[in-house]
């Protein structure tokens, strides 16, 4: 893999997370804020249903880069994100990038994640050394 | 009413958090990651880990309950309900593995206003038992409406 070149794309990762992973995610990681896991409280404050943790697409977005370097954890140095559009449960979200640069075993990454047409996070910026 | 900005520069000192075989699988599980690395002491030994490795964004289980007392702390004095996360930035030095213990400390690097949203900068830096940095957070917070 270290001839990756500039404009290459990186291998998508398609994941539909099923309706229990937030209750999922929120033990793996800790973060039981309810608005992920409390369908009736997200809708009450506004949201159209309770979402997807930030923090797991970012995850999904990580494991994408890191499918680059064969899933070796040491593979990913940096990864930036913005967080936008929200993560919806039981819809399709599709990771894809493309090789911005390439310096030397270091190749940098711009990635984005898209449930449908909405972008949950944009701007990322993955650094993998291969 | 001008947004707060008396946390600027403030630290907090570090919490700790030990990593273990279980929840590093708990977590590579939530995400669909299957590399034997995260589940298998031999495969991971054998990989040239000292145990069990922690996927990359596992930083979030470790590094993320320091900034629990961070956002509640009256210096900061964030809008909490109306909070969102609005970007975030890790580095990773050292791999983290199952044994392992972590202490992270967090500052505020910057607290601003811009077209009426505050924008809520903070790092974190995790370090391992042996001293060794095995990650550095930037978080960023936007709290609509200050």
């Amino acid at each position: 893999m270290a001839d990756s070149n500039v404009g290459d794309a990186v291998p998508e990762l398609r994941v539909t997370p099923d309706k229990y992973l937030p209750h999922r995610y929120a033990g793996a990681s800790g973060d039981f804020n309810p608005i992920h896991i409390d369908d009736e409280f997200a809708k009450a404050v506004g949201l159209p249903r309770n979402i997807l943790h930030g923090l797991y697409s970012m995850g999904l977005v990580a494991k994408a880069n890191a499918a680059l370097a064969a899933g070796d954890p040491r593979a990913l140095k940096r990864l930036s994100v913005q967080f936008r559009g929200m993560g919806m449960p039981e819809q399709e979200i599709v990771v894809s990038g493309t090789v911005k640069s390439v310096d030397g075993d270091r190749v940098v990454v711009d990635t984005v994640a898209q449930q449908g047409d909405t972008a949950i996070i944009k701007n990322a910026e993955a650094e993998v050394e291969l | 009413m001008p947004i707060k900005t008396d946390a600027i520069g403030k630290e907090w000192p570090g919490t700790t958090y030990q990593a273990g075989r279980e929840k590093i699988k708990e977590y590579a599980n939530a995400l669909g990651i299957d590399n034997p690395v995260h589940f298998d002491v031999e495969a991971a030994r054998a990989a040239g880990f000292r145990d069990v490795v922690a996927p990359p964004m596992f930083a979030v289980v470790y590094s993320g309950p320091a900034l629990g007392p961070v956002l509640f702390d009256p210096d900061v004095g964030m809008n909490f309900a109306a909070m969102v996360h609005g970007g975030q930035v890790f580095e990773w030095g050292e791999p983290v593995c199952s044994g392992d213990e972590i202490t992270t400390s967090s500052k505020c690097l910057s607290i601003e206003e811009k077209d009426g949203k505050g924008f809520y900068v903070f790092e974190t830096v995790s370090v391992n038992q042996d001293g060794a940095e095995v990650v550095r957070g930037t978080w960023t917070n936007i709290v609509r409406g200050v």
